[in-house]
């Protein structure tokens, strides 16, 4: 696939895709570029036109771009080829249309500032404030523009290119009000976290309470900051696989499998087809696993410690199952750019039959203490709803999407990895509340051990990694045997795999939901740029909205549902 | 000796065994409780302690005596120190009543004092003809315990836990009252020896069956008064940290426990009491005082054990109630329910008579 560059003048190709077409007919020249690489489309626009593209992307009914993903800044600080330095990032995805889509905007360096499209998408919110923080790029009219990852202490913006990295800056005063209480009212101001039973991680909620009912909700995160995004820039492509397993460690596998096929697509290559089934199958392990600690958990709070010792069996036996493919439990960095680190053990289907047969009568167990049972139903019905459009807007993922009613799963509209090659269902809830997305998790689970036994019966045999010697290491064996080798090796650990220029964004349907990998190539043996779609970051933002109203006891039944783990959301 | 002293020997034995007795079922029912959620939940629990980890409610009161005592700043120091006090002492108060299983006869050995051989000791500290109002009294004084340990502290979470536990209490007291008045009308007394002595012969004629609704009510308002799961919402260690204690340590911290312990075992020994049978064992050819008294005593305490089995197996089954869900099952549910079969069984026993 040809990149193609034509501002003035577009090539038939690209305007004959929809976004195209419709944004160069109604912005005329304030479409800087429009590009398709590797099957993206990216279209570049003018700053003024930023928002009136966006409402296009979103509205239009030939596009209807209305699950918002994701938003970002990028520093093109020595990039000759960049107009100006900063960039603002949108992507977008269209449920209906089944459709991805790239807006950018480049942001100059003496007038920083790009308007806010928090009146389009509710979750813009955060990714802004994000961007603010990391690059310094203002967002007009935007309500809140505060310091959201880093703290109120820190000088600069550390994602710029020109940050001083050994620069540290203490935090000595915290931000101790999150609201205030209205004159005249008896309200009283709670803290949820950030050290509190429910909060598992480490994320703060403040609350503003008129007896049990909370009237305003307002959370702070970044207490597990650690800005895995500027770590990658100084890392090569499979240094950044250890830090991926960090991100949702509850199913470390699937952060990886991510990683490696968001640079594979960079770089054009396709794992074998055995890799591609391991991966398929440890990774709906993992959803099992990630699923079972989301729905244990969340009932922990509501005092049903039972179902989690249950369904913790189940997980042990996976990590068992893990642990002999890899040795690793917990952050398995199984995954290689362009296969598997080994092939799995000799045992590996048995192995893999036993652990599901035993995981799946956890589950049972499980399924049988809890979703009939009538106090857990009242706590759960009708309580935390969001609706289709809002979880839309807030650009929900995964589970929690679908549990609102949208029907959408990047393993069947988009499919990686052969996913395409195995039958299961992907399982809608109609309120939105939280015993929609227990019961949609619940059915994921169901559906996960479907597309196991189907892969186990048709594992493929063959290598489990690329044979190209600018990606993969050569066998240990032939490193020692025979002098060409032993320079791929030299060569490949040397250099790191060097994939074009380019900027790719690599989805996969993770246990949270989709989690997007946005890749800046600049040639070069590092990431660029490199961005994390966080799935439960965007669930997160719309959690203190949904308190409003509600109990406090249904906030600790909501917060459990969202299934946000703190490695993710801060990253 | 006149028989004003013997009858003084024999009332404070029975206050120390029943005091001490009580404090060993406490600790026990810690070890116990832990070691049935684990088998409930696949794990070992507590074994490494003595045979069969029998001492770790030994290690834990060490522990606890050797905690920090901390009072935070800006408590009220008095009440703070107060509550687990008023908590623990209303507790032991409201055991007072509580018929332990019968009588116990002593064998007329000859090493025994003459005035003690062949003597009848009742197993009750204090048999009063208003037995149960005492109680009503004395649940209800209980209260002030967890609310002031939840104002006293201080603490936001501590204050909310508090007031759920106020208004939980005061509810479900009112449903718990409720299902005592059918057995009261059943039985034509207060006296909880004579409610026992109204269900003797075979096991059918226990008032659970008979009275099958208020037994109902009885249960889950005992739950309910005794804060446990489903009903722990005072504590709601994810919501609100630990509730009313969560500024509690060391010692006061135990007795705060032990109220709680102490007022399970109350709820239990009253519930075996006055609808199990008591110390009746449900064979009228096997009868309470039979062996001395202790067949009457066995009887009893395996109901009791009973009890106490099924508050750890809901603690092992079931999520927690919402405060809303809670008052609403309280008020709408149960206390109409034991105000209706009160009508119906005051009917009945008007007809009867």
């Amino acid at each position: 696939m040809a990149s193609a560059t034509l501002p003035a003048a577009l090539s038939p190709a690209l305007l004959e895709q929809p976004a195209v077409r419709v944004l160069s007919e109604a912005l005329g020249e304030n479409l800087l570029a429009a590009t398709d690489f590797r099957g993206e489309i990216a279209i570049t626009v003018e700053r003024k036109a930023w928002y009136k593209a966006v409402s296009l992307l979103r509205d239009h009914p030939e596009l209807e771009f209305k699950l918002f993903l994701d938003l970002c800044g990028v520093d093109f600080f020595d990039r000759e080829d960049q107009p100006e330095r900063f960039a603002v990032v949108l992507h977008l995805y269209s449920v209906s249309k089944k459709r991805h889509v790239r807006l950018r905007t480049p942001v100059p360096e003496s007038d920083p500032k790009v308007q806010t499209i928090i009146p389009l998408f509710k979750g813009a919110n955060w990714f802004e404030r994000e961007a603010w923080d990391m690059y310094g790029i203002v967002f007009d009219g935007h309500p809140n523009l505060i310091r959201l990852l880093t703290h109120d202490a820190f000088v600069g913006h550390p994602l710029r290119k020109d940050y001083p990295q050994g620069q540290r800056h203490v935090l000595k005063e915290p931000r101790k009000w999150l609201l205030q209480v209205p004159p005249e009212s008896e309200h009283m101001i709670v803290n949820l976290g950030p050290s509190h039973p429910a909060m598992h991680g480490c994320f703060r909620v403040q609350t503003l309470l008129d007896g049990e009912i909370v009237r305003d909700a307002e959370a702070e995160i970044g207490y597990m900051h650690r800005n895995f995004e500027k770590m990658a820039e100084a890392r090569t492509y499979w240094q950044v696989i250890p830090y991926t397993d960090r991100l949702n460690y509850c199913s470390s596998f699937m952060n990886g499998h991510g990683w490696a096929l968001a640079v594979e697509k960079l770089l054009g290559v396709q794992a074998p087809a055995r890799a591609e089934a391991v991966r398929v199958i440890l990774s709906e392990f993992s959803r099992i696993m990630d699923h079972f600690v989301c729905i244990s958990t969340n009932v922990v709070d509501l005092g049903a410690i039972t179902p989690f010792f249950v369904v913790f069996r189940g997980r042990e036996k996976i990590y068992e199952l893990l642990e002999s493919c890899c040795g690793a439990r917990l952050t398995v960095s199984y995954v290689r750019i362009g296969g598997l680190a080994q092939d799995v053990p000799d045992d590996f289907v048995p192995r893999c039959r036993e652990t599901l047969e035993f995981v799946m009568d956890a589950f049972k167990q499980m399924d049988e203490l809890l979703t009939r049972n009538i106090i857990f139903n009242n706590r759960f019905r009708d309580i935390g709803v969001l609706s289709k459009e809002d979880a839309l807007s807030y650009g929900w993922a995964g589970p929690c999407l679908r549990g609102s009613g949208v029907e959408t799963d990047v393993r069947r509209d988009a499919p990686y990895s052969g996913y395409d090659q195995y039958d299961f269902d992907v399982p809608v809830g109609t309120t939105g509340d939280c015993y929609d997305r227990y019961l949609v998790r619940i059915e994921e689970i169901r559906q996960s051990a479907r597309i196991i036994r189907q892969a186990l019966d048709k594992l493929p045999a063959g290598p489990v990694i690329v044979d190209d010697r600018k990606v993969a290491l050569p066998p240990k064996s032939e490193v020692y045997g025979n002098i060409e080798s032993l320079m791929n090796h030299f060569k490949l650990v040397y250099d790191g795999i060097l994939p074009p220029a380019g900027e790719v964004y690599g989805a996969t349907e993770g246990a949270n939901g989709e989690l997007g990998y946005y890749i800046v190539s600049d040639g070069g043996k590092h990431p660029y740029r490199l961005k994390v779609r966080p799935p439960c970051y965007n669930n997160y933002q719309a959690y203190p909205e949904m308190l409003k109203g509600g109990q406090i006891a249904d906030a600790i039944a909501i917060i459990g549902g969202l299934n946000v783990i703190a490695g993710e959301l801060d990253r | 000796m006149s028989p004003l002293i013997q009858d003084l020997i024999e009332k404070a034995v029975v206050v120390l065994v029943v005091f001490g007795g009580l404090l060993g079922v406490f600790s026990l029912c810690t070890l116990i409780e832990r070691r049935v959620l684990a088998f409930m939940q696949f794990r070992l629990g507590p074994n490494r302690t003595g045979p069969q980890g029998l001492f770790q409610p030994v290690a834990d009161g060490i522990k606890l005596f050797f905690k920090e005592e901390f009072i935070p700043a800006g408590a009220n120091k008095l009440l703070f120190v107060l509550a687990p006090a008023v908590a623990v002492v209303t507790a032991f108060m409201s055991t007072a009543i509580v018929s332990y299983g019968g009588a116990l006869t002593v064998p007329a050995l000859s090493f025994l004092p003459e005035w003690l051989q062949g003597r009848v000791i009742e197993l009750q500290i204090a048999d009063l003809d208003v037995g149960i109002l005492y109680l009503f009294a004395l649940s209800s004084l209980g209260v002030y315990g967890v609310v002031m340990a939840g104002w006293a502290s201080n603490n936001k979470y501590a204050l909310v836990g508090g007031l759920r536990s106020s208004a939980q209490m005061f509810s479900y007291e009112l449903a718990l009252g409720l299902s005592w008045v059918p057995v009261i009308l059943v039985t034509n007394s207060f006296r909880l020896p004579e409610i026992v002595a109204g269900q003797a012969g075979w096991f059918w004629n226990w008032n659970c069956f008979a009275l099958f609704p208020a037994f109902l009510v009885y249960v889950v308002a005992g739950t309910a008064e005794a804060n446990r799961t489903p009903f722990d919402l005072p504590e709601a260690e994810t919501e609100l940290v630990a509730g009313f204690h969560t500024e509690y340590s060391s010692m006061k911290f135990a007795l705060l426990q032990m109220a709680e312990y102490v007022n399970m075992i109350t709820i239990s020994a009253l519930g075996a009491n006055m609808f199990l049978g008591g110390a009746n064992t449900g064979l009228p050819f096997l009868p309470p005082t039979a062996a001395f008294g202790l067949v009457g005593f066995l009887a009893f305490a395996a109901k009791v054990a009973g009890f106490l089995f099924f508050f750890f197996w809901l603690r092992g089954t079931l999520p927690r109630f919402r405060y809303d869900q809670l008052m609403h099952f309280g008020w709408k549910v149960l206390v109409p329910v034991a105000a209706c079969f009160i009508l119906v069984v005051a009917g009945v026993v008007a007809a009867l008579a």
